[in-house]
């Protein structure tokens, strides 16, 4: 396959926990939130790359880092060989152009006393990347790309104005419309009615396809990752658990929380309901994330005080599949 | 005699634009011990069945038509004391939606499940009443004594558990659950739904799980009411439906889900939005977003046909055709 486009190399967050007034006096040890805690992966260019994990994994955080809406505190970044990790907000223009993204909410990520056009046309603008009649035959032509037709009816109206679904096609095209390279897609039909959701989706990802862009797509669903995605990160805890081919992923998970969650994802089919293998309890505290291995705590392979104590290393298990778990290290 | 039995049902809501015709001519039935899922996507009336069912319904809605049948007494001739004494948590429990948001965060759980108790069984004592909650605590697999936590203390997928634990409360026979494991991390929503369908054996419960995720209900339904616009399109036991959907509607929203197990593929997708409820296209409402649409979708609106056995109906102009 292609070149690698983007790179992470033991990428870390750590928010400090706010402590308070009498907590800073106390000179309390000050506290941090692990969101993300040291992942390693790589985007291939015009690849769909799917980060699933529950929430509070970090996944969020890891897709934001990428196109540096959050400052990482550790680790690096690198894209097209560039190390990106921190480039001064200046010198980071010229990739905004590059690196956009789409949010979760379309209730939420649209300015509500902007029209349509004006919401697509400010990437263009402020980038300096097209202005006058150009700028405004670019809105057209990205109205229509995301089936917005005609254009006219679209351009002046208000975010209230449009649906759920609709609006979603307006921040698909704010960010496709400086055509970017690669775009982080959060979670970007989840709010939306499961009749819209795929409709939305396919037009998404045929853009992405006819626009030649890489794609990180962030969700909670492992199903969909499975049929959209051509490779998956699992993440968990701020820890990167397993990541490969989807296909394999899916059919040979090695990591004990790649086959939980595989397990409980229900399967819309009565005739072969009913996994009945679940683990038990909920993510832990980020505050204070277990020591060793940080699924341990609720591992039904559990092998005893090394998980405890020792994180487990990455290891290459098969061609492009990679498992952090002492299972698989210790030969 | 079916436990619940539902028939022409219609509730309206006034508006300042005209009447929402949110809930308008549904019937189904749910037997003794039997779950069925009411599946269908946002604002297609699935909560205001339930809120009809209860007479919980906010002071603009009205159900104008039908009857609703519980164990033989139509629930709509009742007054407000009879329903509150005789039919809610005792009869008829509800899970509302969004339970994480359900309870009351300045009382301990245990005060609150204590209070619907009360309510129902005045003599029993309060110790006795405690002994209870901590019991139906045990029964969803929460920790006994963590009855004397506040709400605040307890994750997402424990306050659920709680929310079903309240449900139970005063020995329900028919429990209406909304949207119970929505909100939830997939691995939570796996042990609430372990939970639900554990509890549905061991109590013999009658359930009705309203939900907008078809695989929600494969995995604890027997049968399944799929609603749109206010209206059930297809009834029918659960592995009819999901296996021969006859519905274009029906096919649509079943296909609309990926299967973790299927052979990769692209999503099949529907196109258009649902209409608006103050104006509904005339004839099958489907029809503006149905591919097989003919000149009679228009003119008329499908009748309810009951196919084979009588479980299955459909209403749709294509299944009448042939």
């Amino acid at each position: 396959m292609q070149e690698t486009m983007i790179r992470v190399t033991d990428l870390k967050k750590w928010f400090p926990v706010r402590m308070g007034f009498l907590g800073t006096l106390l000179s309390k040890e000050q506290l941090f939130v692990h969101a993300v805690d040291g992942v390693d992966f790589e985007i291939r260019k015009g690849e769909v790359y799917g980060l699933v994990g529950e929430s509070g994994s970090g996944k969020t955080t890891t897709g934001r880092m990428l196109v540096r809406l959050i400052e990482p505190s550790y680790g690096k970044i690198t894209y097209h060989e560039q190390d990106i990790t921190t480039t001064p907000e200046k010198g980071l223009r010229p990739l905004r152009r590059k690196m956009q993204m789409i949010f979760q909410d379309p209730y939420d990520s649209l300015n509500p006393r902007m029209t349509a056009a004006n919401i697509i046309s400010e990437p263009l603008e402020s980038l300096g990347v097209a202005e006058g009649q150009e700028l405004e035959e670019r809105v057209r032509k990205i109205l229509e790309d995301v089936e917005l037709t005609p254009p006219e009816e679209f351009m002046l109206r208000l975010p209230h104005e449009l649906s759920g679904g609709q609006r979603q096609r307006v921040a698909t095209a704010r960010a496709l419309v400086v055509n970017p390279e690669f775009v982080v897609a959060d979670e970007p039909v989840s709010m939306l009615d499961v009749s819209i959701r795929a409709e939305v989706l396919n037009l998404m990802l045929h853009l992405m396809e006819k626009y030649d862009v890489t794609f990180l797509y962030i969700t909670h669903d492992l199903a969909l990752a499975r049929h959209i995605c051509n490779r998956i990160g699992v993440m968990y805890l701020g820890k990167m658990m397993e990541r490969a081919d989807a296909d394999d992923l899916i059919k040979e998970p090695m990591h004990p929380y790649t086959k939980a969650l595989i397990a409980a994802v229900p399967v819309p089919d009565p005739s072969s309901r009913r996994t009945e293998v679940v683990i038990k309890g909920e993510i832990p505290s980020p505050v204070a994330p277990p020591p060793g291995c940080r699924f341990h705590t609720r591992c039904p392979e559990y092998l005893g005080d090394i998980c405890k104590t020792k994180e487990p290393s990455v290891v290459e298990v098969g061609p492009r599949h990679f498992v952090a778990c002492h299972l698989h290290s210790k030969h | 005699m079916a436990l619940l039995e539902i028939n022409n049902l219609r509730t309206y809501f006034d508006t300042l634009r005209g009447p929402v015709k949110a809930v308008d001519d549904v019937s189904f039935q749910v037997e003794k011990g039997e779950s069925m899922g009411l599946a269908g996507e946002s604002g297609c009336g699935k909560t205001t069945v339930a809120l009809s069912i209860l007479r919980l319904l906010p002071s603009n809605g009205k159900t104008i038509g039908g009857e609703v049948l519980f164990n033989g007494e139509n629930l709509l001739g009742l007054d407000d004391a009879a329903i509150r004494e005789k039919v809610r948590w005792k009869g008829i429990s509800l899970v509302f939606q969004g339970a994480m948001n359900a309870l009351n965060p300045v009382y301990k759980v245990k005060e609150q499940i204590y209070e619907a108790i009360k309510l129902h069984e005045p003599d029993l004592g309060k110790q006795e009443a405690f002994e209870r909650v901590r019991k139906l605590f045990e029964m969803v697999g929460l920790e006994p004594a963590r009855v004397e936590n506040y709400p605040h203390e307890f994750s997402g997928g424990m306050k659920q558990r709680a929310v079903i634990a309240m449900a139970l409360a005063c020995n329900p026979e028919l429990v209406i659950a909304d949207e119970p494991a929505t909100a939830l991390d997939v691995i939570v929503q796996a042990q609430v739904l372990k939970l639900i369908r554990a509890l549905k054996e061991k109590l013999r419960l009658s359930m009705i799980l309203i939900t907008h995720d078809l695989s929600i209900i494969a995995e604890t339904c027997d049968k399944v009411a799929i609603m749109y616009a206010g209206k059930i399109v297809e009834y029918g036991d659960i592995q009819t439906i999901f296996h021969e959907p006859l519905h274009p509607y029906a096919q649509g929203l079943i296909q609309a889900f990926p299967n973790i197990n299927a052979p990769k593929q692209s999503m099949i997708s529907l196109p258009g939005f649902p209409p608006d409820l103050l104006s509904p296209p005339s004839g099958c409402r489907f029809r503006p977003r149905c591919s097989y649409a003919m000149q009679i979708c228009k003119e008329r609106e499908p009748e309810v046909l009951t196919l084979g056995k009588e479980l299955h109906r459909v209403a749709c102009h294509l299944v009448a055709k042939t």
